[in-house]
């Protein structure tokens, strides 16, 4: 089977705290939305890496709602979990919401502000990572080598070589 | 942990700065063909088709950032790319990517299928009923 490439993923800094990454994806942006918030479509996406399961996903899609992801390793029983509030709601167009990760691997938390545009069937999604402290961004660039969400990228890594098609 | 051979003179790079650097199309460019080797200025010129004052305007951001050294050959003052502080931003960038392309390439998939799904009648499940509702 052949992958579909649907487009190249650029992730760069953005201003003094922030992470931005764009993406396009060949599809109405009501439906990206839709993926993006519910939540049976999110666990079978944001899955995370080989050999780990998304076990909570529940969101709760209002201003002012709170959201919260927990993934599982399969084999070792091993737990990881995020969650935050939603701060700002535009369906299908913005999503705006803080977020923090029960291990704190970087001071403080993030706010991510996920936006989607559309133009000929193609959805451009940009989602922007603005982190507290400019010392929470350097402590995120920093993370050691043995922190746990930095052994997820690891193991993310291996997946890139499997055929998803 | 010792000396190592850099450069810096702080206790460690501005990373802001080096992001702020690498933000540019053209310094990533400029970035990826030091990658290759030292340049000077008017090799770095020809392949950019910009002026040579544009292109040193880009290399003193780089340079300030850390990411390029100059030589101290008079004439030539050859461009070096310092592999340090652009492996440690490039290095999580590259990570935080790869990580995102993982699930978005998932994603793609099920995009496919919802599509799919909402272009074709579907089971008894998912159409939607139709009122009956007679006009007479």
């Amino acid at each position: 089977m052949e992958t579909r490439v649907t487009g190249k993923l650029k992730v760069a800094a953005a201003g003094d705290r922030g992470v931005v990454m764009t993406r396009e994806f060949h599809a109405p942006r009501t439906l990206v939305y839709k993926a993006f918030t519910t939540p049976d479509l999110v666990k079978r996406w944001l899955a995370g890496p080989e050999g780990w399961t998304m076990t909570v996903c529940d969101i709760d899609l209002q201003t002012g709602g709170s959201y919260r992801y927990e993934w599982k390793k399969d084999e070792t029983g091993e737990e990881l979990g995020m969650g935050g509030v939603y701060k700002e709601i535009v369906p299908n167009e913005r999503i705006v919401a803080t977020e923090k990760f029960d291990m704190s691997w970087y001071p403080g938390g993030a706010v991510v502000t996920t936006a989607l545009s559309e133009k000929g069937g193609i959805t451009t999604l940009e989602t922007t990572v603005t982190y507290d402290t400019k010392e929470a961004r350097e402590a995120v660039l920093r993370s050691p080598m043995d922190t746990g969400v930095e052994a997820s990228y690891a193991r993310l890594e291996k997946l890139l070589t499997t055929d998803l098609a | 942990m010792g000396y190592t051979h850099s450069t810096r003179t702080h206790a460690k790079p501005d990373l802001d700065a080096i992001f702020a650097a690498l933000a540019d199309p053209t310094r990533r460019a400029i970035v990826a063909r030091l990658a290759e080797g030292e340049a000077t200025v008017a090799e770095l010129v020809e392949p950019f088709a910009m002026s040579q004052p544009a292109v040193s305007k880009h290399l003193k951001v780089l340079e300030r950032a850390g990411l390029v050294s100059r030589g101290r050959d008079a004439q030539r003052r050859p461009c070096r790319l310092e592999a340090q502080p652009l492996a440690q931003a490039n290095q999580w960038l590259e990570r935080y990517r790869k990580a995102w392309e993982q699930n978005f390439a998932r994603l793609d998939l099920l995009l496919e299928e919802l599509k799919a799904e909402d272009s074709r009648p579907k089971t008894v499940k998912t159409r939607q009923k139709r009122r009956n509702h007679k006009k007479y």
